[in-house]
């Protein structure tokens, strides 16, 4: 503070009065006002028999097979919700009868949105695959957000499940242990099994998610091949394998990364189309494996960022933690 | 293209992107770069607001290299603007006037985790107000849903995990009806812009094409979000979801996520089905009905209480009734009243809540009515808070529940011959059963208890009372100069259309 009042002329000020209100030095009724003691609201009932009318009370709302009312609901309950399902279905199947045929020749979804898409989807996107042209660049603004739900549902379950070093350790320690103890040990079979189709369905994996642009497939197929290939691995080998090359940081470290490179990507090419910019992407050749300006890199980052999604969710559910 | 026209833009990469680098933060720095990132956003809407009112007509902004029904887009209007700020405001104070809450009741070691759903609420928010695509506001609803799922159950005990389950189940019922509806509109309009849908369903209802799947549609659409923002008979999930959670939480649960689907509805009103067509669907008129018994039965709900945030909860249902019964009156004058409620709901409800929890830290952390006694002597400007808060609430003059009162009530007079004397009727016993439960509380928490007044300490902070501060002013000023607010409301509606 650089200037300072003289303390009688800042107590005259209301910022004194009020945080001396506010402290609980001065009651500005206090004295001042007549007030009087309010009769106690709660009569003198001696505390056994409070406690005892508790009880019965909480016996009595908690007795649930004598009781009538709530079997009454039930039934009630019951028809109703029959009711109500046969009614939604009937609704249903009345507005589907009366909705455009699937793939009748004029319906309202051939329009010019479709046409675009179907026709210059090539040349303006570079991607053999129209559908990963649509997701990744088109409608790209939706995928952002698609993969952020991801994100968001794995945090969530983080919440939920995930057993930290700093809260109630032993009990949760024993916990972990049991949980080892329903893992299969060595089973033969499955780690044969797992020896050769892991290597096959990572690579698989990873070949839907990089032709993404140019056959079927992309990040979000691609990735869920591959997360489903690691939950195998670690079905058949235990956390103790899993957990030297893919931990909690390195899960933190690979979605903070291709999310990152996602939204700040995206970022510049919105900001630049927004404003009539050219971006200065190069489309590439259609067809080839380096084409398509941004859509590669994106679908990888989609597939790391599902697959992670996929581990991270088995792991946690597996014994709060990876 | 004026360089202020990108903030929208920013604002929502801004907050999606905060959210992945808390990810890798601890909680502290969590918290500055969640602060930093609100403040920035509010900052922006600010000018967006200045922008648009200035120009005096809205604005879309291209999402990408294509251009609208093959793109994204956003759309900015001054209503957009407003609402923006406005939660950004509720949001930050709500944060800073429940933190000492938040590092208690939340592990160490999860707090950036609660930093990181606040972020992408906010982004999903945003991207609610701004969207012009039908599709675009289902997958940020999905986000909007399970942030708020995590918000609720990040304080963890049996209580908040029952909330979320039930709040996850009801939500995702929501959600599933809202993309059914979503579905048979672009079935049978084949778009999923906002504009272009609204033309083709003019052109289809006038023409009688579709009558039935559109009737469908919007029915689905309107349950669906009445579900999400727990209008009356789908209200359950509400009481323990705010009276649970975390403080922080519950205002932002209470006065932002609802809110933001009650704003997505009144976009899809006028934007998306196009009003004429609503109030000939006949659709609000069900609205209204389930308004009416929201606004008695929440109040009578709230009365039967003894635990003081769970009736505060109970008196957001009944809010929630008169925002849909003046979206069901079927005229502006009414919609004008609901935008205002939502405003006014969403300050006076956060500011009581962020209240009531300083008298229940000073009464040992007892919610029950029979411990509070007195309170508002142990915590005094909570205990005033909570006062501004209740005669908000009830609609006292000067404050703002009253203005929004008196909007229903003028709006209710004019050309609904038939809604007329059930409104008014309503508006009467809910405005008495509102003076009831919360004036019973304002007395309880100024009974004096002999001797013992000073026996709990009460830490208190700066930002708890400069949260509390600012959340009555923002009541006052919305009380006491609402005719600039009105109109900005009354020209943002009319942009919409």
């Amino acid at each position: 503070m650089s200037k300072l009042k003289d303390k009688k002329i800042y107590e005259k000020t209301w910022a004194y009065k009020f945080f001396r209100w506010y402290r609980g030095e001065k009651d500005p009724f206090l004295g001042e006002v007549e007030m009087k003691q309010g009769e106690s609201l709660e009569e003198n009932v001696p505390m056994e028999e409070i406690a005892r009318e508790k009880r019965d009370l909480i016996e009595k709302a908690y007795d649930i097979e004598h009781n009538k009312e709530i079997k009454v609901f039930k039934k009630f309950y019951g028809v109703l919700s029959v009711l109500f399902c046969l009614a939604l279905t009937f609704v249903l199947l009345l507005m589907v009868s009366y909705s455009p045929k699937t793939g009748k020749p004029g319906n309202p979804n051939e329009n010019e949105v479709s046409a675009r898409y179907i026709e210059s989807g090539l040349q303006e996107t570079g991607a053999v695959n129209i559908v990963t042209g649509m997701i990744l660049d088109y409608r790209a603004f939706d995928t952002l957000g698609e993969s952020h739900v991801l994100f968001i549902a794995t945090i969530t379950v983080f919440i939920l499940l995930r057993i930290d070093k700093d809260e109630k350790g032993k009990e949760k320690d024993r916990e972990e242990a049991n949980d080892r103890n329903y893992e299969p040990k060595n089973d033969a079979i499955l780690q044969m099994a797992a020896t050769v189709l892991v290597p096959l369905i990572i690579i698989f994996g990873i070949y839907v998610i990089l032709n993404g642009h140019i056959s079927p497939g992309g990040g979000f197929s691609g990735g869920a091949i591959i997360g489903a290939g690691l939950i195998l691995y670690l079905n058949a080998f235990g956390f103790a394998k899993t957990e030297r090359f893919f931990t909690e940081k390195t899960y933190k470290i690979i979605c903070f990364f291709s999310l990152s490179f996602y939204c700040l990507a995206k970022s510049y090419s919105f900001y630049m189309g927004a404003n009539h910019l050219e971006s200065g992407i190069p489309l590439g050749t259609p067809g080839a494996i380096l084409s398509s300006g941004l859509i590669l890199p994106l679908n990888i980052c989609v597939g790391l960022v599902v697959a992670c999604t996929m581990y991270a969710f088995y792991a946690l559910f597996r014994k709060g933690g990876f | 293209m004026e360089f202020v026209q990108n903030f929208p833009f920013f604002s929502i990469l801004l907050s999606l992107f905060s959210g992945t680098v808390t990810s890798m933060l601890n909680g502290k720095w969590a918290k500055r770069v969640n602060g930093f990132v609100i403040s920035a956003v509010m900052v922006m809407s600010a000018a967006v607001l200045f922008f648009v009112l200035k120009t005096g007509e809205s604005y879309t902004f291209m999402m990408g290299h294509f251009p609208a029904p093959w793109g994204n887009e956003i759309r900015v209007g001054v209503l957009e603007a407003f609402m923006a700020l406005f939660f950004c405001v509720i949001m930050l104070l709500s944060l800073i006037g429940g933190r000492a809450h938040l590092k208690e009741e939340i592990a160490e070691s999860k707090q950036n985790l609660y930093y990181i759903l606040v972020n992408l609420l906010l982004s999903s928010l945003l991207a609610l107000i701004y969207t012009n695509d039908l599709f675009t506001a289902y997958v940020f609803v999905e986000i909007n849903t399970i942030s708020a799922c995590g918000l609720i159950m990040i304080r963890q005990n049996g209580h908040t995990f029952e909330a979320a389950t039930r709040y996850m189940i009801m939500s995702l019922l929501g959600s599933g009806l809202l993309l059914l509806g979503i579905c048979i509109l672009y079935d049978c309009t084949g778009h999923l812009l906002m504009s272009h849908i609204k033309e083709s369903v003019v052109t289809l209802w006038s023409a009688g094409g579709y009558h039935i799947p559109l009737v469908v549609a919007i029915g689905f659409i309107c349950v669906g979000l009445a579900i999400k923002s727990a209008l009356f008979p789908f209200h359950s999930w509400l009481p323990n979801a705010y009276g649970y959670s975390t403080v922080s939480s519950a205002a932002i649960l209470s006065s932002l996520v609802s809110k933001g689907y009650i704003f997505l509805l009144f976009k899809i009103c006028y934007r998306v089905i196009g009003w004429e067509v609503i109030l000939d669907s006949k659709i609000i008129n069900i609205l209204f009905v389930f308004g009416l018994c929201g606004m008695i039965i929440g109040s009578l709900s709230a009365i039967q209480e003894n635990d003081i945030r769970r009736m505060i909860a109970f008196s957001s249902v009944a809010q929630i009734g008169y925002i849909y019964m003046g979206v069901g009156l079927g005229t502006t004058e009414g919609m004008v009243a609901s935008v205002y409620h939502v405003l006014s709901h969403a300050a006076t409800k956060s500011l009581l809540f962020v209240a009531a929890v300083g008298l229940t830290d000073a009464s040992g952390r007892s919610k029950k009515f029979s411990d509070l006694t007195g309170a508002g002597y142990r915590n005094k400007l909570a205990g005033v808070a909570f006062t501004v808060g209740s005669l908000s609430m009830v609609g006292m003059p000067a404050f703002s529940g009253f203005i929004s009162k008196l909007l229903f009530a003028t709006s209710c007079v004019q050309n609904t011959p038939y809604k007329m004397l059930p409104t008014l009727i309503c508006l009467g016993i809910s405005t008495i059963l509102n003076a009831i439960y919360f004036m019973k509380t304002v007395i309880r928490i100024y009974t004096p208890v002999k001797g013992s007044n000073d026996s709990i300490l009460v830490k208190k902070s700066v930002g708890y009372a400069g949260a509390l501060v600012c959340f009555m002013v923002i009541n006052v000023v919305l009380g006491m100069f609402s005719t600039p607010i009105v109109n900005m409301i009354q020209i943002g509606l009319e942009m919409f259309s």
